[in-house]
């Protein structure tokens, strides 16, 4: 169990890793994460669960570089070596339904996360809008099996390296003043990114979800490490979580919580360090 | 008869341990365990076991030390008590079989606790206390046991012995629930710990841990795809509650579960030679009086906290914690700030704890718990000065399970609920410990665990 069974590296930093999990592929679904523990000495840390094979036993993460740990995960595990510890699936999965047309928002690493997300709901008959985006063109993952899964994919980049040039925000909030209709939005990125989703959706009270990535330590419901504040009470992300109604997520809160040990791991940020997901 | 005074405990010094992890209480020798055995009376209605949650028979086992006979002490201790190593530690037997002893009554007690520890330590290091293998006994059915605290363990142990195929679902990456994540090593040192979990599994018991059972496998799927015949749930009280006052998501405020796990599970005290950091401010708060709360206040100075508080809204005498660690915490320079409630906590511009505003309390009335309930004195605010806060106000259930088995019958704060011998509301499954009773104690978990191995053999019996 837990074996490495495949590694490619997508982008610079960012690596899609499929893993040998027979008792987390059996039974997740869309939305899930696990929690891993490389080695002895690593943190445990949530990846959520990018794909998965039932009859294979298999599931795929995609791992971005921000820290130790995924630096240790990503340079030094390779196909054939195994992961100490697996343990999940864990979180609330996603609300399925068919509400209609639904927009999928995914950036940078966001995007893998969403993809199972997006293909549950085309099989249950939305309409999927899949908006995703990246700061540059080489930065961009998993367009090709976001595109099989959509009725319509738009892709931005910051620099417009590819696709249309700006943010996630821009052609989701084209769509909404033009008065199309859009019943349910998703989406999964950097806080930032999920948090202007958010304000975007709400003049138009369309009904939005973010997926909320706070530090967490068992994922199991037991230190309430990974509290967020949603509609003035406190959730535990692991087990209430992690998708919240985005428009009662306060949203500056759990970006402060992300920095909590900043200092202790003079942390390089989830996007490379100098775009916007730290620093508003 | 012999002198009113109890053999005192070797402890390390107050000043030297509060940097260290080992344990602060260092065991009797023989010639003391021997000396304290022989101030017990053997009474012919031993009240000490009726103190005692599982009746351990206490006069037969101290019996036995003043014989020198300590592989008959360790069998005695063991027919009802599955880890005396860990209950002579940590078992609040001030409340419990010592308050009893009738030396008590113009005395001291009988040290029945240190004699317990002194048996089950003697026992381990001269390999007393062996378990025979049963590879050769035909296993009967499969049964489920979910999570790996002490009533777990107890439960697993005593069907394994039964001859039942048992296999341990835990969510955690190591067995042990709050013995190995809650209770710190130097109360409660690890390898005490991983010794129990070890003898278990030489019965043959199996011990899965990363499962989730709720979301790995629901406990319907254990029983209905997975073939377990019955299955044991004690997941343990592991939610912890806040207080909900302003200030609470700061940065720099942990529950105690979080900052114990960190520290204990994932002995973030090594950072960065391993990877998970914990934050120790220079003054903290620690909020609430139980084992809890003294556990997080003496990892905090343990770990470099300057100064450590323990803020508790009522007195002295309704601190929930055990009186000898309040003691030791005392000894080792915590200050006690009773009859004080926090009502805010304040934070800096970068969101970090900068300090917390608390009001003085005054006790009034007795409530229905027959506690006097403590009362606000107005206009008596003031910030301490803290940049560390660590919530230990209580646990509750985790919801897990009664989310995900809506048959199974809970009562309104989310507990199991259970009979005496642990039967649930569905056929085949039982449960015990904190997750039928709330946060209670080690022995009484253990205790709920063999209950239930009786009550899981007469069931499958029957079947
Ligand atoms: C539900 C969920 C799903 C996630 N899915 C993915 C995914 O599919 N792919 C991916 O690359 N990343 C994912 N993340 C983020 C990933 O867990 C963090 O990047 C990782 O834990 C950072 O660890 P590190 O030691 O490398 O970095 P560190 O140097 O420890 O920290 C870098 C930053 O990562 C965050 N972080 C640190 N520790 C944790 C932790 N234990 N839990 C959560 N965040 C933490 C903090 O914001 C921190 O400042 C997910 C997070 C959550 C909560
Ligand atoms: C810091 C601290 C100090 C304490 N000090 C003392 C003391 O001095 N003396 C004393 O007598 N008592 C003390 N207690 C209380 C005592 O530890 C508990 O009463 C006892 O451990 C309860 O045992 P249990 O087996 O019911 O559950 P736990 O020990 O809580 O174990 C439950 C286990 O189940 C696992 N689990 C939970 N949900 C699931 C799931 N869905 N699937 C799989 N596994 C799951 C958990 O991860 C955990 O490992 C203390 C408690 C704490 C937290
Ligand atoms: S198990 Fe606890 S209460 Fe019972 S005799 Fe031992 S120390 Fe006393
Ligand atoms: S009550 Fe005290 S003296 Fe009597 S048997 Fe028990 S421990 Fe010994
Ligand atoms: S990660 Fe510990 S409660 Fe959610």
């Amino acid at each position: 169990m837990n074996k490495i069974l495949m590694k490619k590296e997508l982008s610079p930093q960012v690596f899609e890793i499929m893993v040998e999990a027979p008792l987390v592929a059996h039974k997740c679904k869309p939305g899930q994460f696990i929690m891993i523990r490389v080695d002895e000495s690593s943190e445990r840390i949530p990846l959520t669960i990018g794909d998965f094979d039932r009859e294979a036993g298999t599931i795929t993460l995609v791992v971005q570089e921000v820290g130790n740990t995924t630096r240790h995960f990503c340079q030094d595990f390779n196909v054939g070596d195994t992961i100490l510890d697996v343990v999940g699936p864990l979180g609330t999965p996603s609300e399925m339904s068919k509400f209609g047309t639904v927009v999928c928002v995914g950036g940078g690493i966001g995007v893998a996360p969403i993809y199972p997300i997006a293909r549950a709901y085309k099989a249950l008959g939305n309409k999927i809008i899949s908006i995703i985006g990246a700061r540059s063109k080489d930065l961009l993952t998993w367009a090709d099996k976001m595109a099989e899964v959509s009725d319509k994919l738009i892709i931005t980049t910051d620099d417009g390296t590819a696709g249309h040039k700006g943010f996630v925000t821009d052609p989701l909030k084209a769509m909404l003043e033009k008065g199309d209709k859009i019943d349910y939005v998703i989406a999964i990125g950097p806080v930032i990114m999920m948090k202007n989703v958010a304000s975007t959706t709400l003049p138009f009270h369309v009904h939005t979800v973010a997926s909320l990535n706070s530090i967490m330590v068992d994922g199991t419901g037991m230190c309430g490490g990974c509290r967020v504040f949603v509609g003035k009470e406190n959730k535990f992300a692991c087990v209430d979580g992690p998708e919240f109604d985005a428009h009662k997520v306060d949203f500056a809160n759990l970006m402060q919580r992300q920095k909590m040990y900043k200092n202790q791991e003079s942390v390089e940020y989830g996007c490379g360090g100098h775009c916007q997901c730290v620093e508003e | 008869m012999r002198g009113g005074m109890r053999n005192k405990m070797p402890e390390q010094p107050a000043n030297i341990r509060n940097h260290n992890f080992q344990e602060v209480a260092l065991g009797y020798d023989e010639k003391t365990a021997i000396d304290e055995a022989q101030r017990c009376l053997n009474c012919l209605k031993p009240r000490c076991v009726q103190g005692c949650p599982v009746n351990v028979s206490i006069p037969n086992f101290i019996h036995e030390i003043t014989e020198q006979n300590f592989g008959a002490a360790i069998r005695v201790l063991k027919d009802k008590n599955s880890f005396p190593a860990i209950c002579g530690r940590v078992c609040p037997q001030e409340n419990q079989c010592e308050k009893n002893c009738i030396l008590g009554i113009k005395g001291e007690p009988v040290a029945i606790g240190r004699l317990e520890r002194f048996v089950a330590d003697y026992a381990r290091q001269n390999e007393l206390d062996q378990m025979p293998t049963t590879e050769t006994i035909a296993k009967k059915q499969k049964v489920a046991i979910v999570g790996s605290g002490p009533s777990s363990l107890s439960c697993a142990g005593d069907l394994a012995k039964l001859g039942y195929d048992v296999t341990i679902f835990e969510a955690l990456h190591a067995p042990g629930g709050v013995l190995m994540y809650g209770i710190p090593q130097f109360r409660l040192p690890k390898e005490i710990v991983q010794h129990e979990i070890d003898q278990i599994k030489t019965l043959g018991v199996k011990i899965m841990p990363d499962v989730v059972i709720g979301r790995t496998f629901t406990i319907d799927e254990l029983m209905q795809e997975e073939g377990f015949a019955a299955v044991y749930v004690a997941t343990g009280a592991g939610l912890p509650h806040f207080m909900n006052i302003p200030g609470e998501n700061l940065n720099g405020v942990y529950s105690a579960n979080e900052f114990l796990t960190r520290v204990n599970l994932m002995k973030a005290y090594e950072f960065p030679k391993v990877a998970t950091p914990v934050y120790i401010g220079k003054k903290a708060a620690i909020v609430g009086a139980g084992n809890v709360a003294m556990d997080a206040a003496r990892t905090a100075k343990r770990l470099g906290a300057e100064t450590v508080y323990v803020v508790y809204r009522r007195s002295e005498e309704e601190m929930p914690a055990r009186k000898e660690e309040i003691g030791h915490a005392r000894e080792e320079g915590i200050e006690f700030r009773l009859l004080n409630n926090p009502l805010e906590i304040l934070g800096d511009e970068n969101s970090w704890v900068k300090g917390m505003k608390c009001i003085k309390m005054e006790l009034g009335e007795p409530d229905a718990s027959g506690r006097r309930s403590p009362v606000a004195i107005a206009g008596s605010e003031y910030i301490l000065d803290v940049d560390m806060v660590v919530m230990s106000i209580g646990q509750g259930p985790n919801p897990l399970i009664k989310m995900t088995t809506p048959h199974l019958e809970t009562n309104k704060r989310g507990n199991i609920v259970a009979d005496a011998v642990g039967q649930t509301s569905m056929p085949g499954v039982f449960a015990g410990g904190d997750i039928v009773t709330g946060a209670a104690t080690v022995i009484s978990a253990m205790g709920a665990g063999k209950k239930a191995a009786v009550a899981i053999d007469a069931y499958l019996k029957e079947k």
